[in-house]
């Protein structure tokens, strides 16, 4: 219990950390997210005026010091007030609201999918050192290699544009001829998985070889050990000397699978700019395009939370798998 | 001495690596194992013994390959050769024949499972018709068996000793109460004080359950307390094999009497102590003929070049007239050799 609670403390300051770094961050880009707003407006006649009542609206004015907007601004968030979009002048916490699940079905579903096949990959692999499935390597090793928007370009064009086997744009069928509802129902839920898929795979084969890799050569060293040894010595099944290495070689995946959340989510971001996937990555594009802080501000702090909490729930993850980790006994 | 085997090796020869690279670790071994005997096996680091040991058990890693000889198991029902035996039948024999004590239980235990796990998974491969309960059972009277309460059932490894582990280990092996164990250094990192308590509880055990061992150490003096049969390797060979007393107090080969000038008697005249000059060979350059005689004090011509068989020492005889129940590799005692003084002791004459 000491252990989960010194860990929360961690988290607590590492988000404290994060939400300031990046309050101060937007602040010194140049320029400013109304200007960049109002640049825009072109047709717009605004007096100095009616600027200042903006800029008081928005916060962001001359009249407000660094340090007052700074406790403005936190305030505001533990109430769970993300500011003003300025470009699309609306509360950027209802924007995530509509593209945050999205993401998170897609980032969600690719992620938990690739861990899982890559690891149960990485474990046969491993155990049947050098035999075929050690030639499927390089492959997967080239997919990660690939850079993200490359591999996503490749996935849409191959199995979307020409291929026609999934639709690679949006996230749901919104064509002409389209009547769909948006909710719980069939042809809805087919309608999001269609389009989810292409995204989703090229999420998958990106990070899909770091799994399969990464546990391949745990289970090599593992396999090593004078307790797999033992188990074969016991007579026991093929199957189950295996899991006895498995399931110590799992351990260290654990602790890289919260290392390398973080990228599978940038990446992810890119990916849904490619197939205008209506999530975060999308509104991130649209943020910077039009300059508008408050919203890019709001998004990568809900990135950075949720990898946080990634980071938390394989922390708890490991504590659980591995005795030695506990402290108390 | 007298029972009938329960293990036999002939002519056991292990390569590591095939080809060009291949290193031979094990050459011609020949040994019995009887029902209720101790046998040690003992040589530095590198002579081949766990080798030999694991290359019997079929647990031998790559690259290590078994390239030649025989190794007959007598089972209950039957006697098999475990070289040609297939995976099935090679897992029903392990543990529940023979298992094996491993030199580190620090790492022969599984972190990440609990004590009574390992203890009964081995009743669960072997023994099918056990419930849980009676498993759980069987894990408690096991522990008990090596001194350790009931209450460490639900203990990770980590949160025991290493003595606790290494008896652990030893009841696990225990587990399906098979015809042979072989501990491959089983108290080799544990403290002295620990080491003598669980071996003198270990030889109850044996004298109780009736298994044979087969004891693997560089501790040479620890095998005279405790074994019934001693075979000294160099270089992967077994270079003499004798009981217990004969190896100590009439060595025959000049290896094993070198082995016994490096530690201290506790009786007897104060003797200057004497290493083995030199150093062991690399198997990748093992000198030809004897791989010992660039370090041996009696090496004669042939030495250099013929490479000595185990035989039977043609003289002195025994004393007691039975045919000598030894055997030692070395051109000293083919006959026609004058035998220096150290290696021509006989037992019960005073040394």
């Amino acid at each position: 219990m000491r252990t989960l609670l010194r860990r929360l403390g961690f988290y607590l300051l590492a988000g404290f950390a994060a939400v300031t770094l990046n309050f101060f961050l937007a602040r010194l880009l140049p320029g400013s997210a109304l200007q960049n707003a109002l640049a825009k407006l072109r047709g717009a006649n605004l007096d100095p005026a009616a600027i200042r009542a903006l800029e008081a609206q928005y916060g962001t004015g001359a009249d407000h010091s660094l340090p007052s907007q700074y406790l403005t601004y936190l305030s505001g968030l533990l109430h769970g007030d993300l500011g003003l979009s300025t470009s699309q002048s609306a509360p950027v916490s209802s924007i995530l609201g509509s593209t945050l699940p999205w993401t998170l079905g897609l980032v969600g579903t690719a992620t938990a999918l690739a861990f899982v096949v890559g690891t149960l990959a990485g474990i046969v692999v491993g155990w049947k050192r050098n035999g075929l499935l050690d030639g499927l390597l390089p492959a997967a090793t080239f997919f990660q290699s690939v850079p993200y928007f490359i591999l996503a370009f490749l996935v849409m064009m191959t199995l979307g544009y020409f291929g026609g086997f999934f639709p690679y744009q949006n996230g749901y069928d919104i064509g002409r001829h389209a009547h769909l509802t948006p909710g719980w129902n069939g042809p809805f839920v087919t309608s999001v998985i269609e389009h989810g898929t292409l995204p989703a795979l090229t999420v998958v084969l990106a990070s899909l070889a770091g799994w399969v890799i990464g546990m391949r050569n745990m289970m090599i060293t593992t396999m090593d050990e004078d307790y797999v040894l033992v188990a074969a010595a016991k007579g026991l099944p093929q199957w189950r000397v295996a899991a006895v290495a498995a399931r110590n070689a799992i351990l260290p995946t654990i602790s890289n699978f919260a290392l390398s959340i973080s990228l599978v989510v940038t990446g992810s971001l890119v990916t849904e700019i490619v197939f205008t996937y209506p999530g975060v990555g999308w509104q991130i594009y649209q943020a910077i395009l039009t300059g508008d802080y408050p919203l890019l501000q709001g998004i990568l702090l809900v990135v950075v939370f949720t990898v946080l909490a990634v980071n938390l729930v394989a922390d708890l993850a490991y504590v659980a798998l591995d005795p030695r980790a506990r402290k108390e006994a | 001495m007298t029972g009938e085997p329960v293990l036999e090796v002939r002519d056991l020869c292990v390569d590591y690596g095939v080809g060009p690279g291949g290193v031979r670790a094990v050459t011609d071994a020949t040994l019995t194992l009887r029902r209720g005997e101790v046998l040690g096996l003992a040589g530095e680091s590198g002579s081949g013994k766990s080798t030999l040991a694991y290359a019997v058990t079929r647990l031998l890693r790559a690259p290590g390959v078994i390239t030649g000889g025989e190794v007959r198991f007598h089972g209950p029902d039957g006697v098999l050769d475990l070289l040609e035996a297939d995976a099935a039948t090679l897992r029903r024999v392990r543990w529940d024949q023979i298992s094996v004590v491993f030199q580190s239980a620090m790492h022969a235990l599984n972190p990440v499972a609990r004590i009574d796990a390992q203890l009964t998974d081995a009743l669960r491969a072997h023994r099918a018709r056990l419930g849980a309960a009676e498993r759980r059972e069987r894990a408690v009277e096991l522990l008990r068996l090596v001194g350790i309460g009931e209450e460490r059932l639900r203990s990770y490894p980590h949160e025991l000793s290493g003595g606790m582990r290494q008896r652990v280990m030893i009841a696990m092996a225990l587990a399906l109460e098979p015809r042979v164990v072989i501990m491959d250094e089983p108290t080799t990192a544990l403290d002295v004080v620990t080491q003598r308590e669980i071996l003198d509880e270990l030889m109850q055990l044996k004298d109780r359950l009736g298994f044979a061992i087969v004891f693997i150490t560089h501790d040479l003096s620890l095998l005279i307390e405790l074994a019934d049969t001693i075979a000294i390797m160099y270089a992967g060979r077994i270079v003499e094999l004798a009981d217990a007393q004969r190896l100590f107090h009439s060595p025959r080969h000049p290896y094993t009497l070198g082995l016994l000038n490096s530690f201290p008697a506790l009786h007897g005249e104060r003797v200057r102590m004497e290493g083995i000059p030199g150093s062991p060979p690399a198997l990748t350059a093992l000198p030809a003929g004897c791989a010992f005689h660039p370090r041996c004090p009696f090496a004669l011509a042939r030495c250099a070049h013929d490479v000595p068989r185990l035989t039977e020492p043609a003289e002195p005889a025994e004393p007691d007239g039975a045919p000598a129940a030894r055997s030692a590799a070395c051109w000293l005692h083919t006959g026609g050799e004058h035998v220096p003084a150290p290696l021509a002791r006989v037992l019960g004459s005073t040394p």
